[in-house]
Protein backbone atom coordinates (compact mmCIF):
# COMPACT_ATOMS: atom_id res chain seq x y z
CA UNK A 1 0.00 0.00 0.00
CA UNK A 2 1.39 3.29 -0.71
CA UNK A 3 1.66 5.36 2.77
CA UNK A 4 -1.51 7.65 3.85
CA UNK A 5 -1.67 9.66 6.58
CA UNK A 6 -4.38 11.77 8.44
CA UNK A 7 -2.90 15.19 8.42
CA UNK A 8 -6.19 17.23 9.87
CA UNK A 9 -8.81 16.16 12.42
CA UNK A 10 -11.72 18.55 14.10
CA UNK A 11 -14.19 17.78 16.44
CA UNK A 12 -17.40 19.38 17.93
CA UNK A 13 -18.25 19.24 21.61
CA UNK A 14 -20.64 16.09 22.00
CA UNK A 15 -23.67 17.46 23.74
CA UNK A 16 -27.53 16.44 24.32
CA UNK A 17 -28.87 18.77 22.34
CA UNK A 18 -27.23 21.55 20.15
CA UNK A 19 -29.94 24.04 19.73
CA UNK A 20 -28.42 26.55 18.14
CA UNK A 21 -26.51 24.80 15.16
CA UNK A 22 -28.24 22.69 12.02
CA UNK A 23 -26.20 19.72 11.00
CA UNK A 24 -24.99 21.71 7.76
CA UNK A 25 -23.28 24.50 10.40
CA UNK A 26 -21.57 21.92 12.51
CA UNK A 27 -20.30 19.80 9.41
CA UNK A 28 -19.45 23.33 8.26
CA UNK A 29 -17.61 24.20 11.29
CA UNK A 30 -15.33 20.76 11.39
CA UNK A 31 -14.64 20.74 7.99
CA UNK A 32 -12.85 24.63 8.28
CA UNK A 33 -11.31 23.82 11.53
CA UNK A 34 -9.81 20.40 10.26
CA UNK A 35 -8.31 22.44 7.03
CA UNK A 36 -7.08 25.14 9.83
CA UNK A 37 -5.40 22.09 12.02
CA UNK A 38 -3.70 20.68 8.31
CA UNK A 39 -3.07 24.36 7.35
CA UNK A 40 -4.51 23.32 4.29
CA UNK A 41 -6.79 25.20 2.08
CA UNK A 42 -10.02 24.20 0.51
CA UNK A 43 -8.62 24.27 -2.57
CA UNK A 44 -6.21 21.61 -1.57
CA UNK A 45 -8.50 18.71 -1.38
CA UNK A 46 -9.96 17.15 -4.23
CA UNK A 47 -12.35 14.47 -3.16
CA UNK A 48 -15.07 14.35 -0.04
CA UNK A 49 -16.70 12.05 1.55
CA UNK A 50 -19.84 12.67 4.05
CA UNK A 51 -20.83 9.75 6.69
CA UNK A 52 -24.53 10.48 6.49
CA UNK A 53 -27.65 7.99 7.20
CA UNK A 54 -31.16 9.19 5.85
CA UNK A 55 -33.23 7.32 8.14
CA UNK A 56 -31.18 8.99 11.55
CA UNK A 57 -31.45 12.35 9.41
CA UNK A 58 -34.94 12.62 8.42
CA UNK A 59 -33.60 13.84 4.78
CA UNK A 60 -33.36 11.68 1.67
CA UNK A 61 -29.49 11.01 0.05
CA UNK A 62 -28.82 13.15 3.25
CA UNK A 63 -24.85 13.35 1.91
CA UNK A 64 -26.26 16.32 -0.69
CA UNK A 65 -27.81 18.38 2.32
CA UNK A 66 -24.02 18.64 3.87
CA UNK A 67 -21.89 18.67 0.62
CA UNK A 68 -21.89 22.28 0.57
CA UNK A 69 -20.63 23.06 4.10
CA UNK A 70 -17.76 19.89 3.54
CA UNK A 71 -16.31 22.08 0.74
CA UNK A 72 -17.88 19.51 -1.83
CA UNK A 73 -19.54 22.21 -4.35
CA UNK A 74 -17.20 21.95 -7.06
CA UNK A 75 -15.95 18.32 -6.45
CA UNK A 76 -16.26 14.91 -6.51
CA UNK A 77 -18.27 13.74 -3.36
CA UNK A 78 -19.83 10.85 -2.36
CA UNK A 79 -21.21 9.31 1.27
CA UNK A 80 -21.01 6.41 3.64
CA UNK A 81 -23.70 5.36 5.07
CA UNK A 82 -22.08 4.11 8.19
CA UNK A 83 -20.09 4.13 10.67
CA UNK A 84 -16.88 6.94 10.64
CA UNK A 85 -14.21 4.70 10.56
CA UNK A 86 -15.56 2.71 7.14
CA UNK A 87 -16.05 6.33 6.11
CA UNK A 88 -12.31 6.98 7.16
CA UNK A 89 -11.74 4.01 5.02
CA UNK A 90 -13.37 5.03 1.78
CA UNK A 91 -11.22 8.20 2.35
CA UNK A 92 -8.36 6.66 2.19
CA UNK A 93 -9.10 4.25 -1.00
CA UNK A 94 -9.95 7.67 -2.94
CA UNK A 95 -5.91 8.71 -1.76
CA UNK A 96 -5.32 5.33 -2.85
CA UNK A 97 -6.38 5.66 -6.04
CA UNK A 98 -5.06 9.12 -6.96
CA UNK A 99 -7.07 11.83 -5.41
CA UNK A 100 -4.83 14.07 -3.07
CA UNK A 101 -6.04 14.97 -0.43
CA UNK A 102 -9.98 13.47 0.56
CA UNK A 103 -11.76 15.15 3.47
CA UNK A 104 -14.23 12.69 5.59
CA UNK A 105 -16.69 14.33 7.45
CA UNK A 106 -19.46 12.70 10.03
CA UNK A 107 -22.30 14.43 11.41
CA UNK A 108 -25.23 13.41 13.63
CA UNK A 109 -28.61 14.80 15.71
CA UNK A 110 -29.76 12.36 18.00
CA UNK A 111 -31.75 15.03 19.62
CA UNK A 112 -33.59 15.04 16.61
CA UNK A 113 -34.68 11.93 15.82
CA UNK A 114 -35.92 8.46 17.54
CA UNK A 115 -32.65 5.92 18.42
CA UNK A 116 -35.05 2.98 18.97
CA UNK A 117 -37.41 3.33 15.91
CA UNK A 118 -34.35 4.19 13.42
CA UNK A 119 -32.07 1.33 14.63
CA UNK A 120 -35.57 -1.07 14.60
CA UNK A 121 -35.17 -0.18 11.01
CA UNK A 122 -31.84 -2.41 10.76
CA UNK A 123 -33.77 -5.11 11.06
CA UNK A 124 -35.12 -7.70 8.63
CA UNK A 125 -39.09 -6.31 8.00
CA UNK A 126 -40.26 -9.79 7.35
CA UNK A 127 -39.37 -11.77 10.35
CA UNK A 128 -37.28 -9.53 13.22
CA UNK A 129 -38.57 -5.58 13.14
CA UNK A 130 -42.17 -6.59 14.31
CA UNK A 131 -40.71 -7.87 17.29
CA UNK A 132 -39.77 -4.50 18.09
CA UNK A 133 -36.19 -5.57 18.70
CA UNK A 134 -33.59 -2.23 18.27
CA UNK A 135 -29.95 -1.58 19.07
CA UNK A 136 -29.99 -1.34 22.57
CA UNK A 137 -32.33 -4.77 23.21
CA UNK A 138 -30.07 -6.90 20.79
CA UNK A 139 -26.86 -5.14 22.36
CA UNK A 140 -28.41 -6.38 25.93
CA UNK A 141 -28.75 -10.21 24.05
CA UNK A 142 -25.43 -9.83 23.42
CA UNK A 143 -24.41 -8.84 26.76
CA UNK A 144 -26.23 -11.85 28.07
CA UNK A 145 -24.84 -14.27 25.98
CA UNK A 146 -21.20 -12.88 26.42
CA UNK A 147 -21.36 -12.97 30.42
CA UNK A 148 -23.19 -16.17 30.74
CA UNK A 149 -20.49 -18.03 28.55
CA UNK A 150 -17.69 -16.40 30.59
CA UNK A 151 -19.02 -16.13 34.26
CA UNK A 152 -18.54 -12.62 33.96
CA UNK A 153 -20.71 -10.39 36.59
CA UNK A 154 -22.50 -7.26 36.06
CA UNK A 155 -20.08 -5.33 38.42
CA UNK A 156 -16.96 -6.31 36.23
CA UNK A 157 -18.57 -4.74 33.13
CA UNK A 158 -19.60 -1.66 35.53
CA UNK A 159 -16.18 -1.19 35.41
CA UNK A 160 -15.88 -0.04 32.24
CA UNK A 161 -18.44 2.78 32.70
CA UNK A 162 -16.38 3.78 35.72
CA UNK A 163 -13.14 4.16 33.59
CA UNK A 164 -14.62 5.60 30.71
CA UNK A 165 -16.95 8.59 32.63
CA UNK A 166 -13.38 9.34 34.55
CA UNK A 167 -11.45 9.27 31.49
CA UNK A 168 -13.98 11.87 30.01
CA UNK A 169 -12.65 14.27 32.82
CA UNK A 170 -9.76 15.31 30.77
CA UNK A 171 -11.27 15.13 27.31
CA UNK A 172 -13.11 18.36 26.94
CA UNK A 173 -15.04 17.10 23.70
CA UNK A 174 -16.91 14.75 25.92
CA UNK A 175 -20.40 15.16 27.00
CA UNK A 176 -20.52 13.04 30.19
CA UNK A 177 -17.10 13.67 32.19
CA UNK A 178 -18.61 11.33 35.73
CA UNK A 179 -16.89 10.53 38.49
CA UNK A 180 -19.00 7.60 39.52
CA UNK A 181 -18.66 4.47 41.45
CA UNK A 182 -19.73 0.51 40.59
CA UNK A 183 -22.34 0.78 43.16
CA UNK A 184 -23.80 3.96 41.22
CA UNK A 185 -23.86 1.93 37.92
CA UNK A 186 -25.15 -1.55 39.82
CA UNK A 187 -28.33 1.10 41.21
CA UNK A 188 -28.87 2.79 38.14
CA UNK A 189 -32.11 2.22 36.19
CA UNK A 190 -32.81 -1.33 34.20
CA UNK A 191 -32.94 -0.89 31.10
CA UNK A 192 -32.72 -3.97 28.79
CA UNK A 193 -30.93 -6.54 31.88
CA UNK A 194 -28.17 -6.97 32.32
CA UNK A 195 -27.76 -3.34 30.63
CA UNK A 196 -28.25 -0.50 32.92
CA UNK A 197 -28.72 3.36 32.31
CA UNK A 198 -25.12 3.74 33.10
CA UNK A 199 -23.58 0.73 31.16
CA UNK A 200 -25.54 2.65 28.61
CA UNK A 201 -23.76 5.35 26.36
CA UNK A 202 -26.30 8.84 26.20
CA UNK A 203 -28.20 10.14 23.23
CA UNK A 204 -25.67 13.00 21.64
CA UNK A 205 -24.99 15.62 18.61
CA UNK A 206 -21.63 16.39 16.93
CA UNK A 207 -19.69 16.64 14.17
CA UNK A 208 -16.06 15.20 13.32
CA UNK A 209 -13.88 15.45 10.42
CA UNK A 210 -10.27 14.26 9.41
CA UNK A 211 -8.27 15.10 6.01
CA UNK A 212 -6.40 11.92 4.74
CA UNK A 213 -3.45 12.96 2.30
CA UNK A 214 -0.75 11.24 -0.21
CA UNK A 215 2.76 11.79 0.47
CA UNK A 216 3.05 14.89 -1.79
CA UNK A 217 0.57 17.00 0.47
CA UNK A 218 1.10 15.09 3.86
CA UNK A 219 4.74 17.19 3.48
CA UNK A 220 3.69 20.13 3.29
CA UNK A 221 0.75 20.29 6.12
CA UNK A 222 1.27 22.02 9.42
CA UNK A 223 0.99 19.04 11.70
CA UNK A 224 3.16 16.44 11.97
CA UNK A 225 1.08 13.60 9.76
CA UNK A 226 0.01 10.54 11.67
CA UNK A 227 0.53 7.13 8.78
CA UNK A 228 -1.89 4.35 8.13
CA UNK A 229 0.21 1.71 8.98
CA UNK A 230 -2.69 -0.84 8.66
CA UNK A 231 -6.40 -0.39 8.45
CA UNK A 232 -9.15 -4.16 7.50
CA UNK A 233 -12.39 -4.03 7.70
CA UNK A 234 -14.81 -7.76 7.82
CA UNK A 235 -18.58 -8.56 8.06
CA UNK A 236 -20.49 -11.82 9.71
CA UNK A 237 -24.44 -12.80 9.04
CA UNK A 238 -27.36 -10.33 9.35
CA UNK A 239 -29.30 -12.22 11.45
CA UNK A 240 -28.21 -12.33 15.15
CA UNK A 241 -29.39 -15.83 15.89
CA UNK A 242 -27.12 -16.96 13.16
CA UNK A 243 -23.95 -15.56 15.01
CA UNK A 244 -22.13 -16.37 18.03
CA UNK A 245 -22.63 -13.41 19.86
CA UNK A 246 -20.09 -13.92 22.30
CA UNK A 247 -17.55 -14.37 19.79
CA UNK A 248 -16.55 -11.50 17.94
CA UNK A 249 -15.37 -13.68 14.52
CA UNK A 250 -15.48 -10.70 11.87
CA UNK A 251 -12.98 -8.26 14.57
CA UNK A 252 -10.90 -10.79 14.64
CA UNK A 253 -10.51 -11.29 11.18
CA UNK A 254 -10.09 -7.66 10.88
CA UNK A 255 -7.83 -7.36 13.44
CA UNK A 256 -5.33 -9.89 11.94
CA UNK A 257 -5.33 -8.05 9.11
CA UNK A 258 -4.91 -4.64 10.07
CA UNK A 259 -2.23 -6.59 12.61
CA UNK A 260 -0.35 -8.14 9.49
CA UNK A 261 -0.33 -5.08 7.18
CA UNK A 262 1.00 -3.11 9.98
CA UNK A 263 3.58 -5.77 10.76
CA UNK A 264 2.27 -6.33 14.34
CA UNK A 265 2.77 -9.48 15.98
CA UNK A 266 2.13 -8.76 19.59
CA UNK A 267 -0.62 -6.20 20.02
CA UNK A 268 -0.37 -6.09 23.64
CA UNK A 269 3.76 -5.38 23.33
CA UNK A 270 3.20 -3.39 20.15
CA UNK A 271 0.34 -0.88 20.84
CA UNK A 272 0.94 1.50 23.14
CA UNK A 273 -3.16 3.06 23.13
CA UNK A 274 -6.22 2.01 21.74
CA UNK A 275 -9.41 3.60 21.19
CA UNK A 276 -12.65 1.05 20.59
CA UNK A 277 -16.10 1.94 20.07
CA UNK A 278 -18.03 0.87 23.06
CA UNK A 279 -21.86 2.44 23.19
CA UNK A 280 -22.52 -0.40 25.78
CA UNK A 281 -19.66 -1.35 28.79
CA UNK A 282 -19.74 -4.66 28.38
CA UNK A 283 -18.11 -4.16 24.57
CA UNK A 284 -15.40 -3.00 25.46
CA UNK A 285 -13.88 -6.07 26.63
CA UNK A 286 -15.51 -8.45 24.28
CA UNK A 287 -14.20 -6.01 21.36
CA UNK A 288 -10.37 -6.24 23.91
CA UNK A 289 -10.98 -10.15 23.14
CA UNK A 290 -11.62 -9.90 19.99
CA UNK A 291 -8.95 -7.74 19.04
CA UNK A 292 -6.52 -10.17 20.44
CA UNK A 293 -5.18 -8.54 23.58
CA UNK A 294 -6.77 -11.42 25.69
CA UNK A 295 -7.55 -14.56 25.35
CA UNK A 296 -11.69 -14.99 25.10
CA UNK A 297 -13.82 -14.71 28.28
CA UNK A 298 -10.63 -12.56 29.83
CA UNK A 299 -11.47 -8.69 28.79
CA UNK A 300 -12.71 -8.46 31.79
CA UNK A 301 -9.75 -8.94 33.90
CA UNK A 302 -7.56 -6.31 31.55
CA UNK A 303 -9.64 -3.45 33.58
CA UNK A 304 -9.10 -4.81 36.77
CA UNK A 305 -5.58 -5.50 36.46
CA UNK A 306 -5.29 -2.14 35.77
CA UNK A 307 -3.75 -2.42 32.39
CA UNK A 308 -6.78 -0.83 29.72
CA UNK A 309 -6.54 2.37 32.93
CA UNK A 310 -5.05 5.29 32.62
CA UNK A 311 -1.09 4.59 33.61
CA UNK A 312 -1.70 0.93 32.54
CA UNK A 313 -0.02 -0.77 29.83
CA UNK A 314 -2.69 -0.50 27.22
CA UNK A 315 -4.83 2.79 28.45
CA UNK A 316 -8.29 1.40 26.59
CA UNK A 317 -10.37 5.06 25.62
CA UNK A 318 -8.40 7.52 27.28
CA UNK A 319 -11.07 9.80 25.57
CA UNK A 320 -14.02 8.61 28.12
CA UNK A 321 -15.05 6.56 24.72
CA UNK A 322 -18.42 6.28 23.63
CA UNK A 323 -20.12 5.85 26.59
CA UNK A 324 -19.24 9.35 27.54
CA UNK A 325 -20.20 10.57 24.17
CA UNK A 326 -21.67 8.93 21.03
CA UNK A 327 -22.89 10.28 18.77
CA UNK A 328 -23.56 7.70 16.22
CA UNK A 329 -22.03 7.56 12.76
CA UNK A 330 -19.67 9.96 14.20
CA UNK A 331 -18.26 7.84 16.86
CA UNK A 332 -16.20 5.65 15.18
CA UNK A 333 -14.38 8.93 13.28
CA UNK A 334 -13.83 10.41 17.02
CA UNK A 335 -11.89 6.95 18.03
CA UNK A 336 -9.59 7.73 15.06
CA UNK A 337 -9.06 11.04 15.64
CA UNK A 338 -8.29 10.50 19.18
CA UNK A 339 -5.79 7.55 18.21
CA UNK A 340 -4.22 10.36 15.73
CA UNK A 341 -4.21 12.97 18.79
CA UNK A 342 -2.15 10.70 20.83
CA UNK A 343 0.30 9.71 18.35
CA UNK A 344 0.86 13.67 17.78
CA UNK A 345 1.57 13.80 21.44
CA UNK A 346 -1.50 16.49 21.32
CA UNK A 347 -4.12 14.73 23.20
CA UNK A 348 -3.81 16.87 26.08
CA UNK A 349 -5.28 15.69 29.64
CA UNK A 350 -5.78 12.05 28.18
CA UNK A 351 -2.67 12.27 26.12
CA UNK A 352 -0.67 8.56 26.86
CA UNK A 353 3.20 9.05 27.35
CA UNK A 354 5.12 8.19 24.36
CA UNK A 355 1.83 6.95 22.62
CA UNK A 356 3.63 5.79 18.78
CA UNK A 357 1.44 3.53 18.16
CA UNK A 358 -2.15 3.73 18.13
CA UNK A 359 -5.86 1.43 17.59
CA UNK A 360 -8.74 2.86 16.61
CA UNK A 361 -11.93 0.93 16.10
CA UNK A 362 -15.44 1.46 14.89
CA UNK A 363 -18.38 -0.92 13.83
CA UNK A 364 -21.55 -1.05 11.83
CA UNK A 365 -24.78 -2.70 12.56
CA UNK A 366 -26.48 -4.88 15.87
CA UNK A 367 -23.88 -6.29 18.42
CA UNK A 368 -21.01 -5.58 16.01
CA UNK A 369 -22.02 -7.26 12.45
CA UNK A 370 -19.10 -5.33 10.99
CA UNK A 371 -15.85 -4.18 12.40
CA UNK A 372 -12.95 -1.35 11.27
CA UNK A 373 -9.89 -1.39 12.73
CA UNK A 374 -7.42 1.28 12.15
CA UNK A 375 -3.18 0.69 13.39
CA UNK A 376 -2.27 4.83 13.10
CA UNK A 377 1.95 5.02 13.44
CA UNK A 378 4.35 8.46 13.81
CA UNK A 379 6.73 6.89 11.00
CA UNK A 380 5.83 5.93 7.65
CA UNK B 1 -24.57 28.76 21.70
CA UNK B 2 -25.15 32.51 20.59
CA UNK B 3 -25.92 34.69 23.02
CA UNK B 4 -29.00 35.80 21.90
CA UNK B 5 -30.51 32.52 21.71
CA UNK B 6 -30.07 32.01 25.28
CA UNK B 7 -32.65 34.40 25.63
CA UNK B 8 -35.53 32.88 23.53
CA UNK B 9 -36.74 29.44 23.37
CA UNK B 10 -35.18 28.05 20.35
CA UNK B 11 -37.41 27.36 17.39
CA UNK B 12 -37.83 23.40 16.52
CA UNK B 13 -39.83 22.15 13.60
CA UNK B 14 -41.85 19.17 14.40
CA UNK B 15 -41.87 16.54 11.19
CA UNK B 16 -42.57 13.15 10.58
CA UNK B 17 -41.83 10.33 7.54
CA UNK B 18 -44.04 7.65 7.27
CA UNK B 19 -43.76 6.13 4.16
CA UNK B 20 -46.03 3.14 3.25
CA UNK B 21 -44.44 0.05 2.20
CA UNK B 22 -45.42 -3.20 0.76
CA UNK B 23 -42.54 -5.74 1.35
CA UNK B 24 -43.26 -9.63 -0.78
CA UNK B 25 -42.49 -11.48 1.58
CA UNK B 26 -40.64 -13.87 -1.15
CA UNK B 27 -41.70 -17.70 -1.66
CA UNK B 28 -39.23 -18.73 1.31
CA UNK B 29 -40.58 -16.58 3.52
CA UNK B 30 -43.96 -16.80 2.22
CA UNK B 31 -44.56 -20.96 2.74
CA UNK B 32 -42.98 -19.66 5.87
CA UNK B 33 -45.41 -17.81 7.44
CA UNK B 34 -48.35 -19.53 5.42
CA UNK B 35 -47.19 -22.71 7.69
CA UNK B 36 -47.32 -20.46 11.09
CA UNK B 37 -50.88 -18.90 9.43
CA UNK B 38 -52.74 -22.39 7.95
CA UNK B 39 -51.03 -25.19 9.99
CA UNK B 40 -49.40 -24.03 13.19
CA UNK B 41 -46.15 -25.59 12.35
CA UNK B 42 -42.91 -23.88 12.25
CA UNK B 43 -40.86 -24.51 9.01
CA UNK B 44 -37.08 -24.28 8.56
CA UNK B 45 -34.31 -25.15 5.28
CA UNK B 46 -31.35 -27.14 5.12
CA UNK B 47 -28.48 -26.30 3.64
CA UNK B 48 -26.83 -29.46 1.14
CA UNK B 49 -23.20 -28.39 1.72
CA UNK B 50 -22.73 -27.65 5.59
CA UNK B 51 -26.35 -28.98 6.41
CA UNK B 52 -27.25 -26.07 8.94
CA UNK B 53 -31.04 -26.09 9.43
CA UNK B 54 -31.72 -22.30 9.60
CA UNK B 55 -35.41 -21.26 10.96
CA UNK B 56 -36.37 -18.56 10.01
CA UNK B 57 -35.94 -20.33 6.69
CA UNK B 58 -33.14 -18.97 4.06
CA UNK B 59 -33.49 -19.84 0.41
CA UNK B 60 -29.28 -19.67 0.01
CA UNK B 61 -26.53 -20.21 2.63
CA UNK B 62 -24.40 -17.53 2.87
CA UNK B 63 -21.56 -19.30 4.75
CA UNK B 64 -21.20 -21.60 1.65
CA UNK B 65 -22.94 -20.06 -1.36
CA UNK B 66 -25.20 -22.34 -2.25
CA UNK B 67 -29.05 -22.63 -2.74
CA UNK B 68 -31.08 -24.01 -0.26
CA UNK B 69 -34.42 -26.43 -1.90
CA UNK B 70 -34.71 -28.93 1.33
CA UNK B 71 -37.55 -27.75 3.63
CA UNK B 72 -37.68 -29.31 7.38
CA UNK B 73 -40.46 -29.08 10.21
CA UNK B 74 -39.09 -28.09 13.01
CA UNK B 75 -40.08 -28.38 16.23
CA UNK B 76 -42.15 -25.45 18.14
CA UNK B 77 -40.15 -25.75 21.24
CA UNK B 78 -36.69 -25.46 22.18
CA UNK B 79 -33.85 -24.08 24.24
CA UNK B 80 -33.35 -20.19 25.48
CA UNK B 81 -30.02 -19.61 24.31
CA UNK B 82 -29.69 -15.52 25.13
CA UNK B 83 -32.67 -13.28 27.06
CA UNK B 84 -32.86 -9.99 27.85
CA UNK B 85 -35.74 -8.64 29.87
CA UNK B 86 -36.46 -5.28 28.48
CA UNK B 87 -37.61 -1.96 30.77
CA UNK B 88 -38.28 0.66 28.35
CA UNK B 89 -40.94 1.50 26.28
CA UNK B 90 -41.26 3.19 22.32
CA UNK B 91 -43.86 2.75 19.68
CA UNK B 92 -42.54 -0.18 17.56
CA UNK B 93 -42.78 -2.72 20.47
CA UNK B 94 -45.47 -5.02 20.37
CA UNK B 95 -46.53 -5.64 24.09
CA UNK B 96 -45.95 -3.18 26.93
CA UNK B 97 -42.80 -3.82 28.94
CA UNK B 98 -41.71 -5.49 31.31
CA UNK B 99 -41.20 -8.26 28.87
CA UNK B 100 -38.70 -10.79 27.29
CA UNK B 101 -36.79 -11.18 23.92
CA UNK B 102 -34.69 -14.51 23.56
CA UNK B 103 -33.00 -16.47 20.50
CA UNK B 104 -34.21 -19.61 21.19
CA UNK B 105 -32.11 -22.63 19.85
CA UNK B 106 -35.45 -24.70 18.36
CA UNK B 107 -34.90 -28.79 18.52
CA UNK B 108 -33.91 -29.53 15.27
CA UNK B 109 -32.13 -26.50 13.95
CA UNK B 110 -28.79 -24.73 14.34
CA UNK B 111 -29.41 -21.06 14.39
CA UNK B 112 -30.78 -19.02 17.56
CA UNK B 113 -34.59 -18.01 16.70
CA UNK B 114 -35.41 -14.71 17.46
CA UNK B 115 -38.95 -13.92 19.69
CA UNK B 116 -41.03 -12.96 22.64
CA UNK B 117 -41.40 -14.25 25.84
CA UNK B 118 -43.97 -12.42 28.01
CA UNK B 119 -44.75 -14.23 31.24
CA UNK B 120 -42.48 -15.66 34.04
CA UNK B 121 -40.09 -13.02 33.45
CA UNK B 122 -38.62 -13.97 36.83
CA UNK B 123 -38.09 -16.88 36.17
CA UNK B 124 -36.29 -16.96 32.94
CA UNK B 125 -32.80 -18.92 32.52
CA UNK B 126 -30.70 -19.47 29.72
CA UNK B 127 -30.55 -23.37 29.10
CA UNK B 128 -34.73 -23.93 30.04
CA UNK B 129 -36.81 -25.32 27.52
CA UNK B 130 -39.50 -23.14 25.91
CA UNK B 131 -42.68 -24.29 23.68
CA UNK B 132 -44.61 -21.57 21.19
CA UNK B 133 -47.56 -20.10 21.78
CA UNK B 134 -49.57 -19.45 18.78
CA UNK B 135 -52.27 -16.78 18.08
CA UNK B 136 -55.89 -17.82 18.00
CA UNK B 137 -56.16 -15.52 14.74
CA UNK B 138 -53.28 -15.31 12.35
CA UNK B 139 -52.59 -13.12 9.58
CA UNK B 140 -49.20 -15.21 8.51
CA UNK B 141 -46.84 -12.79 10.35
CA UNK B 142 -43.90 -13.50 12.51
CA UNK B 143 -46.37 -12.44 15.33
CA UNK B 144 -49.06 -15.08 14.53
CA UNK B 145 -46.85 -17.14 17.13
CA UNK B 146 -47.73 -14.87 20.05
CA UNK B 147 -44.60 -15.93 22.63
CA UNK B 148 -42.99 -18.71 23.63
CA UNK B 149 -43.76 -19.72 27.37
CA UNK B 150 -41.55 -21.88 29.85
CA UNK B 151 -42.34 -25.57 29.73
Amino acid sequence: MDNAAIVGVAQTKYERRKKDQILADLVFDVTRAALDDAGLAIGDIDSVVTVSNDFFDGRTISGMAVGDAAGGEDKNISTVSGDGAFGAFYGLMRVLSGYKATIVVAHYKGSEGSVPITTNGMFDPIFHRHLGIDAISAAALQADAYMARFGIREEDVAQVSVKNHGNAKNNPYAQLPMDITVADVMKSRKIAEPLKLLDCCPISDGAAAIIIANEEIAARTKKKPVWVKGVAHCCEEYFLGDRRLSDPVALQDAARRAYAMAGITDPMAEIDVAEVLEPFSYMEPLWLEGLGFCKPGEGAHLIEKGITTMGGRLPVNPSGGALSANPILVAGLARLIEATLQVRGEAGDRQVKNAATALAHGFNGPCGQSHCVWIMGGKK
Amino acid sequence: MAEWLKDVEPLTLKGRIAVPYSWWVGDTGSRFLMSLRDDRKILGTKCPSCGTVFVPPRKNCGRCFVDIEEWVEVAAEGVIEAHTIVHYAYPVQPVKPPFAYALIKLDGTDVGFLHLIKKDLDKIKNGLRVKAKFKEERTGSILDIDSFELI
